[in-house]
C-alpha cells in the first residue's frame, strides 16, 4: 500500500513538474484575487475577521482550480483504466491524489500567504505564524480530502467544471467556519491565539471526511 | 399483465389508505393548531407557524438521512430499486426543505423584522444543506451511463447525508446564540402545545411518506408502461420502427434496468 501510494504520488508530482498545470494557475489566481479584494473593498490593509475571511476565500477558490484539474488527465488519457488493471488497493489512488492536492495547497500557501502579508495584511505576521501554519495545515487536510472525493465524483460527468465547485463549496463551509474563526485572532491588530475548539473542529471534520472518502472512493472507480 | 397489476397499487390499496390517513391527520393537526393549542404569550398568533416549520424541517432532514441509508443499501446490494427510493427521498426532502426555508423566513420576518437572520444557526445550516442537495439532480443529469449514474448518486447521497449532522454542529458552534426559545425541546412546552406539535410532526411525516409512495408508484407504472409498449412494438413487427428509436427517458430519474428499459436496444446506450 505504501509503495503504491508513493509510486502514484511520484507520478502525480512528476506530471505536475513537467506540465505545470495546476500550481502556477492557483498561485496566480490567488495573487489576482488579492488585487481584486483591494479594489473591491477599497482598503489597503485589513486585519482580524476581514483578513481571515479574505485569506480563506482566496485559498479555497484557488484550491478549487486544483480540484477541477485533479482527475482530468486520468479520465481523458485512460489513467483510470491503467490503475484499475494494476493489482493494487484502490484506496491508494485516493490517498495519492489527496497527498498530491495537499502538496499543491502547500505550494500555493507558500506563495499566497507571504503575498497576502505583503499586500493586504495590516499587522505583521511574527509570533502568530506557527499557529497560522497549524490552522492552515488542518484546513488543507480537509480541503485535500473533500476536494479529491468531489473531483472523482465530478470528473466523469458532462459538466465537470461546473459541478466540481458546486459540490465542493457547501462541503467546504465547515472548514471556512472553523478556519476563519481560528485565524481571525492571529491576524488581528493586537495579536492573539487560535481557540482550541476550532482546531478540534477542523481536526474532527478532517478525520470524519477522511474515513468517509476512504469508504466511498472504491465505488467511484468500480467499472 | 397479471404481474404488473399486482405491482401497481390502485387507489383501493395501501396508497389509498395512506392518502386518506394523511388527509385526516393533516386536518386534525391543523384544527389542533388553530383551535386547541394556546396562543404563545410572547409571539401570539405568529408562533403557530412553529407547528408547520419545525415538523417540515425535521422530516426533511430525516429524509436526507434516510436517503443516505437507502444509498448504502444500494451500494451494498447493487439493486436499482434502492437507488430509486433514495432518489425519491432526496427529491421530496428537497421540496420540504424549500418549504422549511420559506416558513422559517416568514417566521424570522415576523419575530425579528428581517427575512433572513444569520444569527439563527439552524436556518443557516439548513440553507447550506439545501445548497448541497440542490446539486444532486444536476449531478445525475450530467452522467449518461445509468449504472454509473446510480452509483455516483449513491456516493453523493451518503456523503451529503453524513455532512448534514456535521454541518449542523459546525454552524451551531459558530453562532453565539442558541436556537429560539420555543425550540429547545418539547419538554419545556406546555402540554397542549407539545401534543399539537407531536400530532403535526406525525401528520407531516405521513405526508412525506404518502408523497414518496405516490412518486415511487408513478415511476414504477411509467416503467412498466414503457416495457409493455416495447414488447407490443416488438410483437407488431421488426420492420416498422417508427416509434421505437430514442424513446429514452428524458429525466435524470433512476430507472429499473430489470424492467427492460435498456434491453430493447435504444440506439445511444450510454458510453
Amino acid at each position: 500500500m505504501r509503495r503504491t501510494v508513493a509510486a502514484l504520488l511520484r507520478k502525480e508530482l512528476l506530471i505536475e513538474l513537467r506540465s505545470w498545470q495546476s500550481v502556477p494557475a492557483m498561485c496566480l489566481f490567488a495573487l489576482t484575487t488579492f488585487v481584486v479584494f483591494h479594489f473591491a473593498l477599497n482598503r489597503s490593509s485589513v486585519d482580524g475577521d476581514e483578513a481571515a475571511g479574505i485569506l480563506w476565500v482566496t485559498l479555497l477558490f484557488a484550491a478549487i482550480l486544483g480540484v477541477n484539474r485533479l482527475f482530468v488527465a486520468d479520465a481523458e488519457e485512460g489513467g483510470f483504466d491503467g490503475f484499475l488493471l494494476a493489482p493494487v488497493d484502490r484506496g491508494a489512488l485516493l490517498l495519492a491524489k489527496a497527498l498530491a492536492l495537499l502538496c499543491y495547497l502547500i505550494a500555493l500557501e507558500l506563495v499566497a500567504v507571504p503575498a497576502f502579508a505583503l499586500l493586504l495584511l495590516g499587522p505583521t505576521l511574527g509570533g502568530s505564524l506557527p499557529q497560522l501554519i497549524l490552522v492552515l495545515a488542518l484546513g488543507d487536510l480537509g480541503v485535500a480530502v473533500i476536494g479529491t472525493l468531489v473531483a472523482a465524483l465530478a470528473v466523469r460527468t458532462r459538466a465537470r467544471d461546473l459541478l466540481g465547485p458546486l459540490l465542493a463549496l457547501p462541503l467546504f463551509v465547515p472548514i471556512v467556519i472553523a478556519g476563519a474563526r481560528a485565524s481571525a485572532p492571529l491576524l488581528a491588530l493586537g495579536g492573539g491565539s487560535a481557540a482550541a475548539r476550532w482546531l478540534a473542529t477542523l481536526a474532527l471534520y478532517d478525520l470524519l471526511f477522511g474515513l468517509l472518502a476512504y469508504a466511498l472512493f472504491d465505488f467511484l472507480l468500480d467499472d | 399483465m397479471n404481474r404488473s397489476s399486482r405491482h401497481l397499487p390502485h387507489l383501493g390499496g395501501y396508497l389509498g389508505a395512506l392518502s386518506v390517513a394523511t388527509a385526516a391527520l393533516m386536518a386534525i393537526a391543523l384544527s389542533l393548531v388553530f383551535f386547541y393549542a394556546p396562543l404563545d404569550a410572547e409571539q401570539g398568533f405568529l408562533q403557530k407557524i412553529f407547528y408547520l416549520h419545525v415538523p417540515l424541517a425535521i422530516v426533511s432532514l430525516s429524509g436526507f438521512v434516510i436517503a443516505a441509508l437507502l444509498a448504502i443499501m444500494h451500494l451494498r446490494t447493487g439493486e436499482a430499486r434502492w437507488d430509486m427510493r433514495s432518489y425519491v427521498a432526496i427529491h421530496m426532502s428537497l421540496i420540504f426543505a424549500v418549504a422549511t426555508l420559506i416558513t422559517g423566513s416568514i417566521w424570522a420576518r415576523g419575530s425579528w423584522g428581517h427575512w433572513w437572520v444569520w444569527s439563527e444557526p439552524t436556518l443557516v445550516s439548513f440553507l447550506i444543506v439545501f445548497l448541497l442537495y440542490a446539486t444532486y439532480q444536476p449531478l445525475r443529469f450530467a452522467i449518461e451511463d445509468p449504472e454509473r449514474q446510480s452509483r455516483y448518486a449513491s456516493v453523493f447521497a451518503i456523503t451529503a447525508g453524513a455532512f448534514v449532522p456535521m454541518n449542523f454542529i459546525a454552524v451551531r458552534l459558530a453562532s453565539a446564540y442558541l436556537h429560539p426559545r420555543v425550540l429547545g425541546s418539547t419538554s419545556n412546552l406546555p402540554p397542549q402545545m407539545a401534543f399539537t406539535f407531536v400530532v403535526s410532526l406525525i401528520a407531516i411525516a405521513l405526508l412525506f411518506a404518502t408523497l414518496c409512495s405516490c412518486e415511487l408508484t408513478a415511476k414504477r407504472a411509467r416503467m412498466q408502461l414503457r416495457a409493455l409498449r416495447r414488447a407490443a412494438e416488438a410483437r407488431a413487427g421488426e420492420g416498422e420502427d417508427a416509434l421505437a428509436p430514442a424513446r429514452r427517458p428524458r429525466s435524470a430519474a433512476p430507472s429499473l434496468q430489470g424492467a427492460g428499459t435498456l434491453a430493447a436496444g435504444a440506439p445511444r446506450g450510454g458510453a
